[in-house]
């Protein structure tokens, strides 16, 4: 990425990164800490002991507004919108008319109308193509005012409730409006590093104090993308753009469980000819977790061979786990090689790393029941 | 003991009785991040100057290590495979990573003394 520093975007809480010793890199048009002086080795493990916050606020947010906004949603997801009752959340995706994946996000139910976000790298293709396909009546909001903060860990909810007692009670993807340290706050108990924890939608010119009202809690450091990284590929979670894209089907990607079963029986949303069919007759390629014997990481675009035979995928990300204490991947398979404990070369600088399909997360989820 | 030179990818060379000792500098240790893996070149394997011949995997990303001059790997710290932190904790001493044999008394003439390399890394910044 040859991105020039001047052209970046900057979150609200740039500055805060900069006081706290962010060391800034370039992520999807924006300037964003990728660790603190700490490491992203401590900042992972503290993540996994304690309490992180973490900048999302590259992330896009909008609002869809009208009567009929869930159905008019499912003309662009295969997820079951209309059944989300209101204070819940739910991840999906977004298809194309060919049934790739053009996005994954999430979508909560506030009751008089729905609130998205979206991935960084994506939000000026998702919002057109949302708002292309809605009736009239129902209209679509970006928020590019809105900072986005996650707070993940075992102890994040204790110490966010703290200050707004109400969080403790919202469930596994459960959603609600609390106001935090003075600042109005939409909270969803959810993430992207396998812990219990929350992500707090707050106006952008409160963001700064909101994250350092964070911040002053016990147990709470700050981390940066790189854990982010590691916490997420622990936890078996994709990335949109390394192990999701247009090419990729829901069903070859395995997250069939994002497809509603009544949109199963109607099979009116983009793509729905190819999940069909692949649901049916099955796919040549299925993502799947991969774990390398050894410590030696296999990254993103390692070629993946039958042991001592031919080419049959390729890993999207790969990286080393410090809760796992070894390496980890996940890739695209040819079917026939995706049954757990399958074994794969993996081709690092010209040798062959020993591996096997593995099941994820590689870390367990302790996300609250 | 010999006086530390530097190379332009940010490697120390020591050259001790023919064997030139090298490793990563603090700033490269602390731009890698965590180093969790070591790839060392084979013992008995003949180099030229700025080949790729290891690599050092941090979290986020791997890096190769080049060879600073031409000759013969004679040694590999072995202690990285089980340790591979210690090139984040004690980089230019436990952490080093060949040895390479030389023939050339002037191997090392045309690197960075301690001073050049210093303006470089404040030039980099």
């Amino acid at each position: 990425m040859a991105e020039s520093s001047e052209s970046l975007l900057e979150t609200p809480l740039a500055s805060l990164h900069r006081e706290l010793g962010g060391r800034m890199v370039p992520f999807a048009g924006y300037n964003m800490p990728v660790q603190y002086p700490a490491g992203i080795l401590t900042e992972h493990l503290h993540t996994r002991a304690a309490a992180a916050l973490f900048d999302v606020s590259h992330m896009g947010q909008a609002e869809l507004v009208g009567e009929g906004a869930a159905a008019a949603l499912e003309r662009v997801t295969p997820a079951d919108v209309q059944v989300l009752k209101s204070g819940r959340q739910k991840y999906g995706l977004l298809t194309t008319a060919e049934g790739g994946i053009l996005d994954d996000f999430m979508v909560a139910n506030l009751g008089d109308r729905l609130f998205l976000v979206v991935n960084a790298s994506r939000k000026q293709v998702d919002l057109p193509y949302i708002e292309a396909a809605l009736p009239a009546g129902v209209t679509l909001k970006p928020l590019p005012d809105r900072a986005l903060i996650a707070l993940q860990g075992p102890q994040a909810v204790a110490a966010i409730a703290t200050l707004a007692p109400g969080i403790a009670e919202l469930g596994f993807m459960g959603v609600g409006a609390f106001t935090i340290a003075g600042v109005p706050a939409l909270v969803s108990r959810s993430g992207y590093t396998g812990e219990d924890g929350v992500e707090v939608s707050v106006p952008a010119e409160q963001a700064e104090a909101f994250a350092r009202a964070l911040l002053a809690l016990p147990g709470v450091q700050p981390a940066g993308l790189g854990a982010r990284d590691s916490l997420r590929l622990e936890a078996g979670l994709c990335l949109y753009g390394n192990d999701i894209d247009e090419t990729t089907s829901p069903v070859e990607a395995a997250l069939t469980w994002t497809i509603g079963k009544r949109r199963r029986m109607e099979w009116n949303f983009p793509g729905a000819e190819r999940v069909r069919d692949e649901l049916a007759n099955g796919t040549k390629r299925l993502r799947v977790g991969i774990k390398p014997e050894g410590r030696q990481p296999a990254r993103g675009h390692t070629p993946i061979h039958a042991p001592g035979g031919d080419v049959i995928g390729e890993v999207t990300s790969g990286g080393f786990g410090p809760s796992l204490n070894g390496p980890m991947a996940m890739g695209y398979v040819a079917r026939e090689h995706a049954a757990d404990g399958t074994a794969l070369d993996l081709m690092v600088r010209g040798k062959a790393i020993p591996a096997r399909v593995a099941p994820t997360p590689f870390v367990p989820h302790r996300y609250v029941r | 003991m010999s006086e530390t030179k530097y190379t332009k990818d940010h490697e120390w060379v020591r050259l001790d009785a023919g064997v030139a000792t090298v490793g990563i500098t603090d700033h490269a240790q602390n731009a890698l991040g965590d180093v969790v893996f070591v790839d060392l070149p084979e013992v008995g394997r003949v180099v030229v100057a700025n080949e790729p011949i290891a690599v050092v995997e941090s979290v986020k990303a791997a890096s190769d290590v080049y060879a600073p001059i031409a000759g013969k790997i004679v040694e590999v710290n072995a202690a990285l495979a089980d340790n591979p932190g210690t090139i984040n904790s004690a980089p230019t001493t436990d952490g080093w990573f060949f040895k390479i044999e030389t023939s050339d008394p002037g191997a090392l003439d045309g690197l960075m003394d301690e001073a050049t390399y210093a303006a470089y890394v404040d030039d980099l910044a």
